[in-house]
């Protein structure tokens, strides 16, 4: 018979002996290897003056873990019994490796929450407990710990059943089991104590092996992201993922989110295996009947509840040094897209010993808020409560590529809801044909004095004696006005891409044409662009490299930002993200302003 | 959200999945290797033909079909690699049409490093520092590995996407947060990261995915007569001439097969009747030793020795 299998965590407050209660586990219910056990009674009578095994050892790996007798990271076990496989991962007491502990939960259904019987329901307590039930987990067993230091008296059980019973009061759908153990002693670890005939429940693992936690909750209809096309050939075009939720067939209607598009499916994959059908969780790979656009990041679905937007609310539970406040831009992994996104809000901070909300300018590491979260593009996501998977995220900091908060999707925000867009009567189409040309933005990316704006100057001389309209949008010219109240922060820099190419956009429609220069440093932002203007845009890379830009030096800009006084200096002291693909690299090194410029518009000619 | 618990569904909710636990282990390895196709700048598949790397590379196959796996797979040798184990290695690649690089330390086999006189510095010098020359040469940005946390405590409490700084160091004390199954991939030149997709695998789960799928493995994992050496209370194969024997050690024959594999002076056998498929995991599920105790290189510097050499730069 196949056995299910049952993620769970052990957390709570530091000391509450979860790495023993589950070492102790393991040890009595003979699910350890000989040569561990060896080991740790060999180590035990290293550390102890007693000489008692000592429990913790056989999960706390770490050396510094050892040495200071604490828990940093989660550890893994792997066990079966004869009713079920587990998986346990053994989480961090101490408040400063609280994000440790969400790494835990957020993969687990089931949460052991360790309270001394001695001390009571602690803060750390209630935050675990409300760290758990934000990521998904539905199932809490609070193991009431070191009974035998209360002389297993049902009076200390009752005080912290009754503390219990409040702190989980507002926690709705949520099935909460207490056990009096001892971790060290083994009282109702595997089997029930006699030392503690009051209690009638079960022990500990006898409740893990039976009771039913169900499914994370996948969402309605069917619904997955795509990881990656394979194109193995120019025949086979699939698109390959893990279903989210719900079942697919052959001849099904697929819609392509965020386009939109409805396509048949022509072919499952499950594995390498040619499929009728095909179901939540399983490898698959899926072929449409139709040249559709997809790429990774699109979502493919079915009757699902999924939502396309680019602002939503999320709880975020903030897990780094640095503190959040609002303005602070990350990039944002959700699904399998990743964006440049916003927290524009902080509408209140969880206390987590209370629960109560309350209204914050800074989030702290290990606090809970809720924000309004801004994207640089459309996305594809649902709430969490409807679907885990479209509706859990990752906000990831720029420069430091750290994972800085996880948060759970509320709802969306809709802004643009009460606005309509008028299709007028001259159209761009009738522009262009009276102005004779073809509108299109060429988009100039490079460093600081690679020679953008110079090279546009020519390039528009050149245009304009073809008897074409163009306009120049250079980066330091619209920062003097349109862009006046931005600033270089990273939120202000992608404002400031946003304006110059919605401007462009506008111009291309009065059938202009367009040749934007501004160093542009980020790919999102870029991408971002493209996005706004459409089809008709040309990324144009001027490579120039930095030892050169920064000997010419023209602005004198390098100088001070060496000397530090200019912050966040592209090349110098920010990054600048090389195009992976421009259409056209022109690097400056050793050549005239007319040579360039004759590059560029060979790059274009098609336009013209 | 009330009281600070955010409001949950139901599990009437949720519709069920008809998936076991090996099909469930097998789609998230494939979800984390095409997550690192699809992410990661130049993924490689580290191969060490063991019984892992047979089931990473049957997975890759799996994931990436009609395509074949979009990196090539490296095997780090030492030159003291068992022989079947170089001649299935070579085969294996033509048969299944992959791109299989090799790396030797040629700095250490012209100074004759060897597993008889070096010890530690051995495995240091013709493993963890090939290894990271191997890398460094190629320029890999991600690097797939067959670790699994129920081999070695410090594994245990190792990510799935584990990274390491420009000197290839594991900082365990600071391991980026892993949520869900949202891979933070991002890294900053000269960093890479190491990602493994059997992590919550086990021993046993993978001769039963093994048997299942009917991949093929080394035939030394089979019980067989071969001839060894007893040293120290292991059982080690004399694969070739370059064995060394100590004062009264000689080579018997034996019926025996190894739970794990690498260098063969450094691998301990077991005595066992086990020649099929079904009884190896039959012998698996009922094993009371854990399998590293046939690793004899494992038990240099006490307990903690795993964690030591990753953090040096060691898989």
């Amino acid at each position: 018979m196949e056995k299910d299998l049952l993620k769970f965590i052990t957390c709570g407050s530091v000391d509450d002996g979860k790495s023993t209660l589950i070492g102790h586990m393991l040890y009595d219910a003979k699910l350890i290897f000989a040569d561990q056990r060896r080991a740790m009674e060999l180590d035990s009578g290293k550390g102890s003056a007693d000489g008692r095994l000592d429990y913790s050892l056989l999960l706390d790996g770490l050396m510094a873990e050892r040495e200071q007798g604490i828990t940093i990271d989660v550890a893994y076990r792997y066990f079966t019994t004869r009713r079920r496989n587990f998986i346990v991962a053994d989480t961090p007491g101490h408040e400063e490796y609280t994000r440790n502990m969400a790494v835990g939960a957020s993969f687990a259904s089931l949460c052991v929450i360790l309270v001394d019987a001695s001390q009571g329901v602690l803060m750390q307590t209630k935050r675990h407990a409300r760290i758990c039930a934000l990521m998904g987990i539905r199932h809490f067993v609070f193991a009431v710990n070191k009974m035998d230091l209360v002389n297993y008296n049902q009076k200390k059980f009752e005080k912290i059943r009754k503390d219990v019973r409040v702190l989980m009061a507002e926690a709705d759908g949520v099935q909460v089991q207490l056990i009096p153990v001892s971790a060290t002693e083994g009282d109702n670890i595997t089997e029930k104590s006699v030392r503690m005939p009051w209690y009638g429940g079960p022990a500990l693992l006898p409740y893990l092996e039976t009771v039913e936690t169900g499914e994370p909750c996948g969402g309605r209809g069917f619904s997955m992201a795509v990881q990656r096309v394979c194109r193995p050939n120019r025949l086979f075009r699939g698109f390959q993922g893990q279903p989210a939720s719900g079942s697919l067939a052959v001849g099904d209607i697929l819609t392509v989110l965020p386009g939109g598009q409805k396509a048949a499916v022509a072919e499952i994959l499950n594995g390498d295996k040619s499929v009728e059908r095909c179901e939540k969780g399983q490898a698959v790979t899926i072929r449409l009947a139709t040249e559709t656009d997809v790429s990774r990041g699109c979502v493919l679905g079915k009757d699902t509840t999924l939502k396309t937007g680019s602002m939503l609310a999320a709880y975020l539970l903030w897990m780094d040094d640095k503190n959040l406040v609002a303005g602070r831009n990350f990039r944002m992994k959700l699904g399998t897209q990743t964006v440049p996104a916003t927290v524009m809000k902080i509408r209140h901070r969880v206390d987590v010993n209370t629960g109560a909300e309350v209204s914050a300018e800074t989030i702290y590491k290990n606090e809970i808020a809720f924000c309004e979260i801004s994207m640089g593009s459309r996305v594809v996501f649902d709430t969490f409560a409807e679907s885990r998977e479209h509706g859990s995220l990752i906000l990831m900091d720029r420069l430091s590529n750290m994972t800085c908060a996880c948060g759970v999707v509320e709802q969306e925000i809709v802004r643009e809801n009460n606005l309509t867009w008028h299709e007028m009567d001259i159209t761009r189409e009738l522009r262009e044909s009276q102005m004779g040309q073809k509108a299109f933005t060429v988009w100039m990316t490079g460093l600081s004095g690679a020679g953008k704006s110079t090279i546009a100057n020519e390039v528009e001389k050149r245009l304009f004696a073809m008897g074409k309209h163009t306009m120049i949008l250079d980066g330091d010219n619209v920062r003097m006005g349109l862009n006046k109240n931005l600033g270089f922060g990273e939120e202000d820099r992608i404002e400031n891409i946003r304006r110059i190419a919605q401007v462009a956009k506008l111009m291309n429609d009065a059938g202009l044409i367009v040749l934007a220069a501004s160093i542009s440093p980020y790919r999102p932002d870029r991408r971002m662009a493209r996005e706004i203007i459409g089809e008709n845009f040309t990324e144009v890379y001027v490579s120039t490299p930095l030892a050169e830009c920064e000997r010419r030096d023209t602005k004198g800009l390098y100088k001070a930002a060496r000397a530090g006084e200019i912050a966040e200096f592209t090349g110098i002291s920010g990054v600048y993200e090389v195009p992976e693909s421009p259409d056209i690299v022109i690097d400056t090194t050793g050549r005239s302003v007319e040579e360039c410029a004759g590059l560029l518009l060979a790059g274009i000619e098609k336009y013209l | 959200m009330k009281n600070g618990f955010r409001i949950q569904k139901n599990d009437t909710d949720y519709g069920g999945s008809s998936m076991d636990h090996l099909e469930e282990l097998e789609a998230e390895a494939i979800y984390i290797m095409r997550e690192v196709a699809a992410e990661c700048e130049k993924p490689v598949m580290l191969y060490s033909v063991g019984k892992d790397s047979s089931v990473m590379l049957h997975l890759a196959l799996k994931a990436f079909y009609p395509e074949k796996p979009p990196f090539p797979f490296l095997h780090i040798n030492t030159t003291w690699k068992f022989r079947e184990m170089i001649t299935f290695r070579d085969e294996t690649a033509e048969k299944m049409g992959i791109e299989m690089l090799e790396y030797i330390n040629e700095d250490g086999v012209r100074e004759g490093i060897n597993p008889f006189d070096h010890g530690a510095a051995y495995t240091d010098i013709m493993k963890t520092q090939a290894l990271r020359q191997a890398l460094d040469l190629y320029g890999f940005t991600a690097a797939f590995g067959g670790g699994r946390r129920d081999e070695e405590k410090s594994r245990a409490k190792e990510r799935i996407f584990s990274f390491r700084d420009h000197n290839h160091a594991w900082d365990p004390k600071n391991q980026r947060p892993e949520l869900w199954k949202l891979y933070n991939t991002q890294i900053h030149r000269g960093e890479s990261i190491r990602v493994f997709p059997l992590s919550n695998w086990t021993e046993a789960d993978i001769w039963q995915y093994i048997r299942r799928e009917s991949i093929p493995i080394v035939s030394l994992y089979f019980a067989k007569e071969r001839p060894v050496v007893i040293r120290d209370g292991n059982i080690i194969l004399a694969d070739d001439e370059r064995m060394r024997l100590g004062p009264g050690e000689e080579i018997q024959m034996k019926k025996v097969r190894f739970r794990t594999l690498g260098c063969y002076p450094l691998t301990g056998g077991v005595e066992s009747e086990a020649d099929t498929l079904d009884a190896i995991v039959q012998e698996t599920l009922a094993a009371v030793e854990s399998e590293r105790t046939s690793r004899i290189i494992d038990s240099d510097g006490g307990s903690a020795s795993m964690e030591k050499r990753k953090r040096e730069g060691y898989f």
